[in-house]
């Protein structure tokens, strides 16, 4: 049977990793690399990499990552934040990342969900919601849209995408659980995998969000040290879940 | 020498180095010339099955000519599927090494995501030493259902598909070897090991 995948997510800033980490005796816990080394080791199924640089100048620093890391790791993983260009995901997916995740550029510029999906297949185009209230917001979180969360899941679906990653603003940062609800409607909604993200506290709020969610998204459980990723995994397993060990 | 036929359909980078930890010497090569002269040849690919068999059109006969000679030969993921006659998904015919046609997942959520398990069948020289139910990363919407005797494994996602093909010098896999971890790694050994 398939199983449930558990997602470490690493924010990097001009290529280095700047969400704090539990990994201390690591030479350097900045390293992407080797942050990623350690989670495929750990047992992580997939792994995302965030990319919030700020400046566009700077955006070939994670090219040399995404080079650096297809290198090493032999788990899939994706490159999301600021992409806008078919051009700018062929030269992502060529340097060895197998997927892009696409947020507001997705919902500014619909069509390049659809030709992204025509060109390099749906299974490498994620589209990133990120939702509060219900309701889909962009720029970072920055600027409400007004859109309906389940619509434009349904909608980007429909465009191409091979998956939903969905984050709730509600939930994000408060360790307090996934947003259930939200998840529940999206993942009802549509006919591909969604990724739930935002409030992972314990290995409990996992299980209970993976009754609906195919995959779950996590970084500040895995990076502060609460819980490892093989304490999730076996929590998931006694609870009768299909997971990778 | 192995060479990863670069087609223009998807992730190559990943499968070469993948196939480099594994030990191999690979060229990643668009040169018919090259595939024919390699020991082995090895054709990824993501993606649809029409542009895929429109781009592998110039490499088809030295494709052909290298299985022909019976040299190790390892497709995967779209690169299993263009093995067969032909698919649901497109009009181009396949290359037609194994009998059979391609089919969409029906019924479950598409494209089938994630880590899945292996029912192998024994004697695959690609999963010697893989434990039986060993998981592997697979993303695909469509699957190839073999015409004849060649399956080598099978999975189990709203239906039981064929996950990987084994008829004589030629290896298939629907899964991504290259990104399953220690397993894909040691199956990538298992064919390298076949190359030399």
């Amino acid at each position: 049977m398939l199983a449930k995948r558990i997602i470490p997510c690493l924010d990097v800033d001009c290529g280095r990793v700047v969400k704090g980490t539990k990994f201390v005796e690591l030479k350097d816990a900045g390293d992407p690399v080797e942050l990623a080394r350690r989670y495929d080791k750990e047992g992580a199924d997939e792994l995302v990499f965030l990319d919030i640089t700020a400046s566009s100048d700077k955006r070939g620093i994670m090219l040399d990552v995404v080079k650096r890391v297809s290198e090493q790791v032999f788990i899939p993983f994706t490159v999301g934040g600021g992409i806008k260009t078919i051009e700018e995901i062929r030269e992502i997916l060529r340097n060895g990342a197998d997927k892009v995740s696409l947020n507001t550029a997705a919902i500014e510029d619909p069509a390049l969900v659809k030709s992204a999906s025509e060109e390099f297949g749906s299974q490498c185009i994620v589209v990133a919601i990120d939702a509060k209230r219900g309701s889909v917001y962009k720029y970072g979180g920055r600027e409400d849209t007004g859109m309906d969360a389940v619509q434009w899941a349904r909608r980007a679906e429909a465009l191409g995408a091979g998956e939903i990653l969905l984050t709730s603003m509600d939930a994000d940062g408060t360790r307090k659980g996934f947003d259930q609800e939200l998840t529940r409607a999206v993942a009802g909604a549509v006919n591909i995998p969604v990724i739930a993200s935002g409030g992972a506290g314990t290995p409990r709020d996992i299980y209970n969000v993976l009754e609906y969610a195919d995959a779950a998204l996590a970084a500040g459980i895995f990076h502060y040290g609460a819980y490892s990723i093989q304490e999730v995994k076996d929590y998931l397993r006694k609870k009768g879940m299909q997971v990778r060990l | 020498m192995i060479a990863i036929v670069d087609y223009g359909m998807g992730n190559i980078r990943s499968v070469e180095k993948a196939l480099q930890k594994a030990g191999a010497e690979v060229v990643v090569t668009s040169d018919a010339e090259a595939i024919r002269e390699a020991d082995g040849v090895v054709v990824p690919g993501v993606g649809a099955f029409d542009s895929a068999m429109k781009r592998l059109g110039p490499f088809r006969e030295a494709i052909l000519g290298s299985i022909e000679d019976g040299k190790p030969f390892l497709g995967i993921c779209l690169g299993m599927q263009v093995l067969v006659e032909k698919s649901e998904e497109g009009k181009e015919p396949g290359l037609g090494v194994v009998k059979g046609r391609v089919v969409r997942f029906r019924g479950v959520k598409t494209p089938h995501v994630g880590w899945n398990q292996l029912e192998m069948e024994p004697g695959c020289p690609l999963f010697k030493g893989i434990p039986q139910e060993s998981r592997v990363y697979f993303v695909h919407s469509y699957y190839a259902v073999p015409g004849e005797q060649v399956i080598a494994s099978k999975t189990e996602y709203g239906t039981m598909f064929c996950s990987a093909i084994w008829k004589k010098n030629v290896l298939a896999t629907q899964f991504h070897p290259e990104k399953s971890g220690e397993a894909g790694l040691k199956m990538l050994k298992n064919f390298v090991e076949l190359v030399e």
